[in-house]
């Protein structure tokens, strides 16, 4: 599958990751359900890094869609709800 | 729904709007393409204006480390002169400016990981332009309106998402920038209206004016003893003798104004004299 970080670019990785990325997924909709910032923070990093190690960059010219597009790096909570909103951070 | 699900399907949907617009499919291609082209000036905008606020933060953090050197100069000036009271206000001072140069280090370093990241996502977003065009130039040539459709929609939706991405981190990056150009305007101002001169030290801070003083007060001293050696009074000192054409005095007038800060046991003596 192909997934996208907001301002890094896309990343082809195997299907076999989504198991775990799931369970991190799960994790980061606890922390925003709980407002829980400092929990929120290094589940985020986390999913991050494990994308980063295991994908492969997709070349530059593909026009290829994402499957999943994950916040960038530095994202607080406020921000990912500002991505969830309508008239969020996501030009429209 | 999971977070990340929700992200992705609202930041698709968003990016697919364009997708929506257009009753010929194939105007899509025109639509969207000219999009990318405005997207493409406006990451290199973006990249520019970062650029900017880097180098002027790079100026300012020169300037008060040249501040901080001269006040370290001042310092090591006052304690040969004795003066540990003014080298104490002037390492004092030093310090304090540690505080704003270390926070002008961190957006410095902020806004060259700014820089470098929108650099890369319009080289990305490039090759992404160029590829389109050549599709979009295949897709109208080759396939009828109904056909196109499809192809349309993968190649519209794929840099859509990109633009929608770059259009973000543009956002982003303009934003920081704004905050940080504020805070540098401030200090540039601060430094204008001499409101800083006190911690930074400008020519006429009170340190300088004190070890100004110090130096003037031995050069009336000595002006005074050349003075009263050339009217016979009193003690003429040895070297001034003999110095009555106005040619050599002169020079005497000007060797002095170079000593007086490393001659401080003079000022006893002159004041014995007078």
């Amino acid at each position: 599958m192909i997934i996208r970080i907001l301002g890094e670019g896309q990343l082809a990785v195997d299907d076999s990751l989504a198991g775990e990325l799931n369970e991190l997924d799960a994790q980061l909709e606890a922390a925003v359900s709980s407002g829980d910032e400092s929990a929120f923070r290094p589940v985020l990093a986390e999913m991050l890094e494990r994308v980063r190690d295991a994908g492969t960059p997709v070349p530059a010219d593909s026009l290829e869609s994402s499957d999943v597009i994950l916040p960038y790096s530095d994202a607080s909570m406020d921000d990912v709800r500002g991505l969830l909103s309508e008239d969020g951070l996501i030009p429209g | 729904m999971s977070v990340v699900k929700r992200v992705s399907m609202i930041f698709k949907a968003k990016a697919n709007k364009a997708l929506d617009r257009m009753e010929d499919p194939r105007e899509t291609l025109d639509y969207s393409y000219q999009r990318q082209l405005e997207m493409l000036t406006q990451v290199r905008r973006g990249v520019a204006d970062v650029a900017t606020s880097r180098k002027r933060v790079e100026l300012q953090m020169n300037s008060l480390q040249q501040q901080q050197a001269k006040l370290d100069g001042q310092a090591r000036q006052a304690l040969g002169s004795g003066r540990e009271d003014l080298a104490r206000e002037a390492l004092t001072r030093k310090s304090a400016l540690q505080t704003q140069i270390s926070d002008l280090q961190t957006q410095y370093q902020s806004l060259q990981a700014d820089e470098e990241k929108l650099t890369a996502a319009s080289q990305r977003l490039q090759s992404k332009v160029e590829a389109f065009r050549t599709q979009k130039e295949t897709i109208k040539a080759t396939y009828t309106a109904a056909e196109a459709q499809t192809r349309i929609g993968e190649a519209v939706s794929g840099i859509s998402e990109e633009m929608g991405d770059v259009g973000m981190a543009v956002q982003r990056a303009q934003d920081k920038t704004a905050q940080m150009q504020a805070r540098a305007g401030a200090i540039d101002e601060l430094m204008a209206s001499g409101a800083l001169e006190d911690v930074t030290a400008q020519p006429n801070d009170d340190i300088q004016r004190e070890l100004d003083q110090m130096g003037s007060n031995h050069n009336v001293d000595r002006e005074l003893e050349r003075l009263k050696g050339e009217l016979g009074q009193g003690e003429a000192p040895r070297e001034i003798e003999g110095s009555a054409s106005g040619a050599a005095g002169n020079g005497q007038q000007a060797a002095p104004a170079e000593q007086p800060a490393e001659q401080p046991a003079e000022q006893p003596q002159a004041g014995d004299g007078s």
